[in-house]
């Protein structure tokens, strides 16, 4: 018997009985890290990292939840569960689970480079390997993280030296975090977005330090913004709420970015190829560095990514879930309008 | 190049035109001038033959990056366009190090290299993509490739040049117009008077309508207009200088060889003539639909069948030059009596001319808009009596009155993802109708929604998938569209047995359910009824 199911519920584990990132609610989750689509509501208890602790809590609320550290292992009905840096964003973890001698691990979303605030990824040797695929196709291959930033910086002081405001767009949880630490030098002040701003109060809370930003709210006097930097997530893209920081231009920061043709439909006027989930050869150099003798490809481009293994001598399969990439981290978009709107009144 | 990838890049991304015109101002008044002379050549459609194919430029490149050809393209999918597809895939070049060549030297090696063997031109692109960084082997594909489509339209070109050599734009709108050769052109010369009146092939630029976009009484009194019909066929100009006969479409493509029909004018018209008007199939004068047009139009050589089944007429609806004179700025009034003229006397069946109607109040006029269709035309064309013949597409004295298009109500069937701007949603759709208890597709369309309704098809796509046939996917039938289209005509290509003209999306019917659309009788009964 396999030592996780794919069920309709989510990824299982039945030695353990508990799920990992399940999509319905369950007796028992372990979160590999707090983005929606991975972190759900309604199940009875959850087990995280606990720098995931404060964030889970922000985004489900009164849950049950424990948490533990990197490379700190529990015991679940005989299961030894162990958690380990994913490098995708504050708290994202790989599950290891180990059973009768043999061991899985779960990659979650992960990047290969060091951000310099989400922990360094680590390959953890495992007999089965499930790995996402978000951007598994050779077309996604991404500067430097320095080279991007500079790019930001140089499109920034343009905008400013042409009296704009530059909108950055960027997911609130992870992206946007980023992006502060690449601005954090520049002689401008940052401006969040409400829903991005919630995050910031909840690091900060938990001991981050992060650059001084102020939020956007109905009463901040126009000219506050002229020049200077707002971070907007991408459900407050193109709404009227960016009104008011006319005249400005928009940059999305987003691994979409690498093809033309999604500058162009974003209606950007700057694109950013800046992503917190690994390119298709850092999802190689993953899958080797864990020496699985089996893979698993999830979200993305699974299907070209594992027939790629497969040519290239390791065995793999697809697997259907409910996982959403890159485009994923898309807020509860309701909320956070009507909470903009209220913000608005 | 490196200048002109950058311009590239800047105009790719601009969402503002006034921002594109200044990066193109900009590179017309620093560049190199041979540069110069190959940019706006490009830019107007003018480009050296394809020196190589894309199968060959897909080959090298998954040989270079080692890549399995499903893998190209599955990318080349996504991605939408094969020059961007390998600028992405193609491994890290020494950009850095290699010497900067001139977009000039590209082309001009293209024109030299066209007959040359197969492993030289290897050679060359392979080596050429290897000195380059990623924006600039985009630019150098979508040379070879030859579709340079960047969202800058000849107009914009045009403004740009007239901004920076401070011509009026319809000045140089016309210079840049006709035959001339960019590898032996200066920018001097092409911009000069004399070459334009050398190069006797020069058509005008085209004036063009706007849609009316008010209440057509709104105009003012009738007596100031003039009413036509409007021909669903291509726009053209007819060319009769120093003794030869030139076709140009509004495209801006020489079309003289295509049309063998009009040879015979060329000993009934008098020198020194210039008529606008539509190219449409055509017999005992009457028009007939435009897909026999298509049948014809791609193709390299006009057999004699093609000239039987669909003989082509000229409908001339204005004059341009007459006398050797260009007479574009004379009141319309007085450029229909001269065309009148010059028409009459041939008559000869290609060359027509197009009728005024005669209408005394605007009520009158909309009802004979009507009837339209049975006289095969989209539509009525209205022109202000006393306007001159502008340059490109100005408000006010020229609009077009179209009849409402036809509509019909189906449900989506199968979708793909789009390409270019759309190539992660899936945009392009398939339609049918009913027929009984099965679904017959009838169209596909790709336009007619808006971004969110887009991503929310698309995120209906995703989840109500059935099944994969490699990019297509099934659809669960449930969303049901009303889709527009300008004609229907007879088909045995298509399952349904009909074509239909410039299909699209007119709206989303989320009022109705599948059991709510149009059969494939309905379809039918139109075919009957449009589609002679
Ligand atoms: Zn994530
Ligand atoms: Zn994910």
């Amino acid at each position: 018997m396999p030592l996780i199911d794919f069920t309709h519920k989510g990824l299982y584990c039945a030695a353990g009985d508990f799920y990992i990132d399940p999509w319905q609610p369950v007796n028992k989750a372990i979160i590999t890290h707090a983005h929606s689509d991975h972190a759900r509501w309604g199940s009875n208890y959850y087990l995280c990292h606990e720098a995931s602790l404060p964030l889970l809590k922000l985004r489900l609320g009164d849950i049950a939840v424990e948490s533990i550290q990197w490379n700190e292992s529990v015991n679940i009905n005989g299961v030894k569960v162990s958690l380990h840096p994913a490098g995708h964003i504050i708290g994202s973890s790989q599950i290891r689970i180990e059973y009768n001698n043999e061991v899985w691990v779960v990659s979650g979303d992960y990047k290969i480079e060091d951000d310099g605030i989400s922990g360094k990824f680590e390959p953890v040797k495992c007999n089965v390997f499930i790995s996402e695929s978000t951007f598994g196709l050779p077309i996604y291959n991404w500067k430097p993280q320095e080279e991007i930033f500079q790019n930001i910086k140089d499109w920034i002081s343009d905008n400013r030296s042409a009296g704009r405001t530059s909108v950055l767009i960027a997911y609130s949880l992870g992206k946007a975090q980023r992006v502060m630490q690449c601005i954090k030098d520049a002689d401008v002040k940052i401006f969040l977005h409400g829903a991005i701003w919630n995050v910031h109060q909840t690091l900060l809370d938990a001991g981050y330090d992060l650059p001084v930003a102020e939020r956007v709210l109905p009463g901040t006097p126009k000219e506050h913004f002229k020049g200077n930097i707002v971070i907007a997530p991408p459900s407050a893209d193109g709404t009227p709420w960016m009104k008011k920081f006319a005249p400005y231009s928009v940059g999305v920061c987003s691994g979409w970015m690498q093809v033309r043709g999604n500058v162009r439909r974003r209606n950007a006027d700057a694109g950013f190829a800046l992503s917190d989930h690994a390119d298709w050869k850092g999802l190689l150099d993953a899958v080797k560095a864990t020496g699985a003798e089996k893979v698993f490809a999830t979200h993305g481009f699974q299907a070209a990514f594992s027939r790629y293994l497969n040519e290239n001598g390791i065995e793999a399969a697809e697997v259907k879930t409910e996982f959403r990439g890159e485009e994923e981290e898309q807020e509860k978009r309701s909320t956070t309008s009507e909470q903009e709107r209220a913000d608005e009144n | 190049m490196k200048q002109f990838a950058s311009l590239i890049k800047q105009l790719g991304t601009s969402t503002k035109t006034n921002e594109k015109l200044d990066a193109l101002s900009h590179y017309f008044a620093s560049a190199d001038d041979a540069d110069k002379v190959w940019v706006i050549a490009l830019f107007s459609g003018r480009r050296p033959k394809r020196m190589v194919s894309s199968a060959f430029l897909s080959l090298w490149c998954m040989e270079v990056a080692e890549l399995p050809a499903w893998l190209f393209e599955e990318c080349y999918h996504t991605v939408g366009d094969l020059g961007e597809t390998i600028a992405l895939l193609l491994p890290e070049s020494n950009a850095n190090k290699s010497p900067d060549k001139s977009v000039s030297w590209f082309l001009e090696s293209f024109i030299r290299l066209e007959k040359a063997d197969e492993p030289v031109k290897k050679e060359f692109i392979i080596s050429s993509w290897m000195a380059m960084s990623k924006d600039e082997r985009f630019v150098f594909n979508k040379l070879l490739t030859g579709n340079f489509r960047i969202g800058v339209s000849q107009k914009m070109i045009v403004n740009a040049l007239a901004k920076t050599v401070g011509l009026e734009p319809s000045v140089i709108a016309h210079r840049i117009s006709g035959n001339w050769d960019p590898s032996t052109a200066s920018f001097q010369e092409l911009l000069s008077e004399e070459a334009t009146n050398i190069d006797f092939s020069k058509p005008y630029p085209f004036y063009l309508a706007y849609a009316l976009d008010t209440a057509v009484n709104d105009l003012g009194p009738e007596s100031e207009w003039q009413a036509e019909w409007k021909w669903d066929g291509i726009r053209g100009q007819m060319i009769r200088r120093n003794n030869e006969i030139f076709v140009w479409s509004r495209g801006e493509e020489l079309m003289t060889d295509k049309f063998p029909e009009y040879h015979a004018l060329r000993d009934l018209l008098p020198d020194g003539i210039v008529l606008d008007g539509e190219i449409i199939p055509s017999i005992d004068k009457k028009p007939l639909p435009f897909a026999l047009l298509q049948t014809r139009i791609g193709r390299k050589n006009v057999t004699k069948k093609h000239l039987q089944d669909a003989p082509i007429a000229f409908f001339a609806y204005d004059i341009l030059e007459y006398e050797g004179q260009d007479i574009r700025e004379l009141p319309l009034d007085k450029r229909r009596s001269l065309l009148e003229a010059i028409v009459a006397n041939p008559g000869h069946p290609v060359l027509l001319l197009s009728p005024v109607i005669n209408f005394s109040s605007w009520e009158q006029l909309a009802a004979i808009r009507e009837s339209a269709r049975e006289m095969g035309s989209e539509g009525i064309m209205l022109k202000r009596r006393s306007s001159a013949y502008q340059v490109g597409r100005k408000v006010g004295d020229w609009w077009k009155w179209k009849i409402d298009p036809l509509v019909i109500d189906a449900v989506m069937i199968y979708a793909q993802k789009g390409h270019g701007r759309r190539s992660n949603l899936y945009t392009d759709y398939t339609f049918a109708v009913k027929d009984g208890d099965k679904l017959v597709s009838f169209a596909k369309a790709y336009s007619g929604l808006t971004d969110k309704e887009f991503a929310e098809v698309d995120a209906f796509v995703k989840r109500n998938s059935l099944e994969k046939f490699g990019p297509v996917r099934t659809v669960k039938p449930e969303l049901v569209f009303e889709i527009a289209f300008e004609g229907i005509a007879a088909s045995n290509r298509h399952k349904s047995g009909v074509a239909l003209r410039f299909p699209r999306i007119n709206r989303w019917r989320k009022d109705k359910s599948p059991n709510d659309i149009n059969t494939l009788d309905d379809l039918r009964k139109m075919l009957e009824t449009y589609g002679k």
